[in-house]
């Protein structure tokens, strides 16, 4: 799913940049999350209604406060369907904004983040870490520590994630019932232009008007077909995340964020873990050296063993005495290869968006696999879709953030979101995290636009915080113009990795150039001086044109 | 450095840059070499390369090929972790690869073999031969499943030296299935699944399947919580039942054990499980102590005349060389091991001398000089410590006249041996005379040892220390 996702924003990227291959960015001006190039555009692509329209909501916002009037006859500024984490970041920000906001949730405010995905997911992955580390006798020993042996209680352990969840839960929930958000109870369904009807299923007896809406369902893990899901042998993440059991062997179908997070879960509590994987390598998503690295660290020295091109064509839940049977069939022939014989299965096979009952038929959208199309400006018709559903790039994060780009724009900001700096991380131990561009499709996009491409790499056996904590295993890695010093991408593979992405996928959303960026200090002994290492040991050559530069790593 | 060392160069691909040009110098050996090694054999061997001037010895982090793998000069064969980074490290020749002497994960001194290169089908054999020999006489390897049929050697004989462990396969499932953790240990030890009988879940063959069919001891592990629970989950998973722990002494050091001393404890504790019962003799030692002055001379321990003597005796009465393992039987074993401690810095430990009874007192003694070496410098294997069937624990040196000594599980018997005391005594004839005496106490489970079976086996024992000339045949 989120090459997929990848490949398109590339793609959009090289497009808008291939407009204005020279395009510089105005000094002393800062766009967070705005590309350069958007920024040049912006000025062509304003059309005069959206002037007008634009002109009208700033105009209700300054008379609404925090949302007390409806504005215009309508209802609401903005209604949101689904409280996820994307909703919950429109919303907050669209209060800011001055707008009378409601926001629509059928199930529990938080959505899939925090109630089935990445929060709960933290928590049950912050225990492997700890066990992890405290089983590994070799590790203790060289830190000069003595733990006899380290056990767990499943039961707590699934209470700490489920407790997460509520905690993270109801934090949300008051954040939104502080700021005034409306908070409606039930299933949203577009019945018209500006109209939205919700209640419980079959009942939506509520009918309300809404200046601008945003689609925000998010999305539901995706089985593939012959996979029968029983919930207690086969299940999805949806039901892992309860752990209502520790099998001894697990196979996972899917080698994807997802799939890797819970086998670093599953061996750490002791079960041992088959992958199926339909492409030909593991982690087929993540920058290739990055990926042989991870198997290297992640997977080898586990109790782990996998099959690469292979379709689970049939999954039957254990029963009768019988193991969980695993149908495997080569994925170019088709031909049956194998069939396995485990304890349990989990479907971590990507998601799909949760678009079913939106009503879309009724303003003329058409779904492509379900997701909602939408063009940069998260727009299609004259609705707004984020998230998941849409399907750019589904992290909950970028949910948020395209959330708040769609409410800059409601509000006469015209706002294009750079999804080639929102980074994205797999709380592997140590973690894997990533911004922009992996090296093939970087190279791949030099070649087109005619330019270099360099990279630099560091490893954190030569960072000192890291062999203090004697986790020295991981790289970190760094695309970038040697002709100009843009930072293309990062890909780091490391202790804490997930926290030190950042100051990239900063730097590539600001715009800060290598040049400039290594001259920023970072305190010692830290982990960002992993970054640091990178950025000092890249070669920019400002001024010389593209084909002297020497590039520093091949 | 019989032939020729592997001839090596560097990818950058995962070197930091600036590490370079540190692990460039070993380069120039490479060339040098060469023309010995083509007139030498088509058989190369590849080193532990030096990557660095402090490296001493380097981890195989992968293997990018596999065993019947054809390469070519410039692949990356492999990637070794030095104490600085990894790096891959290139073949300069064609060929293929015959035989991975050191597996994934494995360590090497610089300048060790890791593999073996042959250059053509013709020779995979003769590398494949080389390959056992280096490794000491060792297992056949597995052949690798895809390998091209030429190059793979004669169907290996059956694995391991240890009998395969053959309980009644379990109902359903398939047979012949490994878990993943099975599989790795059955690449590592080259061991062929085919031959191994599963006793895991559904008939699957388990981690610990391999390792007996490898002939490794089960680790005595402490039994970690984790254990994984059955799917359907008992609530409460891991409750370690615990001795009562008292209330801190304020003022006083608390040292927490260390690995050994916390394996001691563990194993007292468990004894108590056992019923164990004790019986004592008196022997006299004058011509014990005049066959030790005799062999004194020649590295002979007393120590291994003791040991000599039990296992002798062990060899008379099996039963007291037997276990009971599960409650339920009697486990007779087929080698009389005696395991005699030891205090060592900090601890006590029990390195075994294996097969005491077949063994000669002279090569006995030999084997427990190195074992004594190794035990100080706590390089014992696990099975040069765990795999006694019978322990002698001697503490006559210190004056000690009798004790009791708590029998170690797993184990059916051990024998507590004081000092020799010259005592008055008087002969069946009413004369009193001084001789040396010493008393032996024998600790035995009393689910297979009997009060007969114990007094049999220490009258035999005495018998063979009163007249101790059968020593040193």
């Amino acid at each position: 799913m989120y090459s997929t996702a990848m490949s398109l924003s590339a793609a959009a990227a090289a497009v808008a940049s291939s407009s204005r291959p020279d395009a510089i960015r105005p000094a002393g001006l800062r766009f967070c999350g705005l590309r350069r190039e958007a920024l040049g555009l912006r000025s062509l692509q304003t059309s005069p209604q959206a002037v007008a329209a634009r002109r009208s909501v700033v105009a209700a916002a300054s008379a609404a406060e925090n949302g007390t009037a409806g504005s215009g006859g309508f209802d609401y500024d903005l209604v949101i369907i689904g409280a996820g984490v994307g909703g919950h970041g429109a919303a907050l920000h669209a209060v800011e904004k001055g707008l009378k906001t409601a926001i629509i949730e059928g199930d529990v405010v938080g959505g899939t983040c925090v109630n089935r995905g990445c929060v709960p997911s933290k928590a049950l992955l912050a225990v492997s870490g700890k066990m992890r580390e405290l089983r590994d006798e070799h590790h203790m020993k060289s830190l000069g520590l003595q733990v006899p042996s380290a056990g767990y209680d499943r039961q707590a352990v699934a209470d700490h994630a489920n407790n997460l969840a509520s905690k993270i839960r109801s934090n949300l929930t008051n954040s939104m019932k502080a700021l005034g958000v409306d908070i409606l109870n039930g299933i949203g369904t577009i019945v018209g232009k500006q109209k939205v009807r919700y209640g419980k299923v079959g009942f939506p007896d509520n009918e309300i008007s809404a200046r601008n809406i945003i689609i925000a369902t998010g999305s539901v893990p995706f089985v593939p077909k012959g996979i029968e899901i029983d919930g207690k042998t086969v299940f999805t993440s949806d039901h892992a995340l309860k752990l209502e059991s520790v099998p001894d062997w697990i196979a996972i179908v899917g080698s994807g964020y997802i799939g890797l997070e819970f086998s670093d879960v599953y061996t750490a509590l002791g079960s041992e873990v088959t992958f199926v994987e339909a492409l030909d390598q593991l982690m087929p998503g993540f920058d290739p050296e990055i990926a042989k690295l991870a198997q290297r660290i992640l997977i080898n020295p586990r109790k782990i063993d996998y099959h690469t091109g292979v379709f689970a064509s049939k999954i039957t839940p254990a029963k009768d005495g019988k193991p969980v049977l695993i149908e495997l069939i080569d994925a170019k022939t088709k031909e049956h290869k194998e069939t396995l014989e485990v304890d349990a299965a989990l479907i971590a096979t990507g998601r799909a968006p949760f678009t079913k009952g939106l009503g879309l038929e009724n303003i003329n959208v058409v779904t492509q696999r379900g997701f909602v199309p939408v063009d940069e400006r998260m727009q299609v018709s004259n609705l707004y879709c984020i998230g998941d559903a849409n399907g750019k790039l589904m992290l909950a994060h970028a949910a948020s953030a395209q959330g708040i780009s769609v409410v800059e724009q409601i509000c006469g900001k015209d706002n294009i979101l750079n999804h080639l700096s929102i980074p994205a991380a797999c709380f592997t131990h140590p973690e894997i995290s990533m911004v922009g561009l992996t090296e093939p499709q970087a190279r791949e996009k030099a070649d087109k636009e005619g330019y270099e491409v360099s990279v630099v790499k560091t490893s954190f056996k030569a960072n000192t915080k890291a062999l203090a904590e004697n986790e020295g295993d991981g790289l970190a890695k760094m695309i970038y113009r040697p002709d100009t010093g843009e930072i293309l991408g990062v890909h780091i593979l490391g202790l804490h990795a997930a926290d030190l992405i950042h100051e990239a996928s900063n730097a590539i959303a600001l715009g800060t150039r290598v040049q400039d960026i290594k001259f920023a200090v970072h305190a010692h002994p830290t982990l960002s001086e992993v970054l640091d290492e990178l950025f000092k040991a890249a070669k920019v050559s400002s001024g010389v044109s593209s084909s002297v530069s020497e590039p520093v790593a091949a | 450095m019989a032939a020729s060392p592997a001839p090596f160069s560097l990818s950058a691909s995962t070197v930091p840059a600036r590490l370079r040009a540190a692990a460039v110098a070993p380069l120039a050996a490479g060339p040098r070499w060469r023309g010995r090694m083509v007139v030498r054999a088509k058989i190369r061997e590849i080193f532990m390369p030096a990557l660095s001037s402090t490296m001493t010895e380097g981890k195989i982090v992968s293997w990018n090929t596999a065993e019947g793998d054809r390469v070519s000069k410039g692949d990356g064969v492999v990637v070794v972790e030095s104490d600085k980074a990894d790096m891959d490290v290139e073949t300069f020749h064609d060929g293929i690869v015959a035989a991975i002497l050191v597996p994934e994960g494995g360590v090497a001194p610089v300048g060790a073999p890791i593999a073996l290169l042959a250059e053509s089908e013709e020779e995979v054999a003769a590398a494949v031969a080389k390959a056992q020999e280096l490794a000491g006489g060792g297992q056949q390897q597995a052949p690798p499943p895809s390998a091209d049929a030429a190059a793979t050697p004669p169907p290996p004989p059956p694995a391991a030296e240890a009998p395969v462990a053959a309980p009644a396969p379990v109902a359903a499932g398939t047979k012949g299935i490994a878990t993943p953790e099975a599989k790795k240990l059955a690449k590592q030890h080259r061991v062929d699944l085919t031959k191994v009988t599963g006793t895991g879940r559904y008939g699957r063959i388990t981690p610990a399947d391999v390792e007996a069919a490898a002939g490794i001891q089960p680790k005595p592990k402490v039994t970690p919580a984790a254990a994984a629970p059955p799917p359907a989950a008992a609530p409460a998973v891991g409750t370690v039942p615990k001795a009562a722990e008292l209330p801190p002494v304020p003022g006083a050091t608390v040292v927490p054990f260390t690995t050994m001393q916390a394996a001691v404890s563990k194993n007292m504790v468990e004894s108590l499980a056992v019923p164990a019962f004790r019986v004592g003799y008196p022997i006299l030692t004058d011509k014990l102590d005049a066959l030790y002055e005799k062999v004194k001379p020649k590295g002979v321990t007393m120590t291994v005349l003791l040991a000599k003597a039990a296992a002798m005796a062990l060899a008379q009465h099996p039963v007291v060389n037997a276990s009971c393992r599960d409650g339920k039987s009697f486990t007779y074993n087929s080698n009389i091991n005696i395991a005699v401690a030891v205090a060592i810095d900090g601890g006590l430990i029990t390195p075994v001398l294996q097969d005491a009874d077949k063994l000669d007192i002279y090569l006995l003694s030999q084997n427990w000089k190195d074992l004594v070496k190794k035990a100080r410098a706590k390089q014992l294997q696990p099975n040069e410590y765990n795999s006694g069937t019978f322990t002698l624990s001697n503490l006559g040196m210190f004056g000690v006249d009798r004790f009791d000594a708590i029998l170690p599980p797993g184990q059916g018997a051990i024998m507590a041996v004081g000092a020799s005391k010259p005592t008055v005594v008087t002969d069946k004839d009413g004369f009193f005379s001084v001789k040396s005496k010493m008393q032996v106490n024998v600790t035995a489970d009393h689910r297979i040892v009997y009060g007969a079976d114990l007094a049999a086996f220490l009258q035999t024992f005495a018998k063979i220390i009163e007249d101790p000339e059968s020593l040193t045949l």
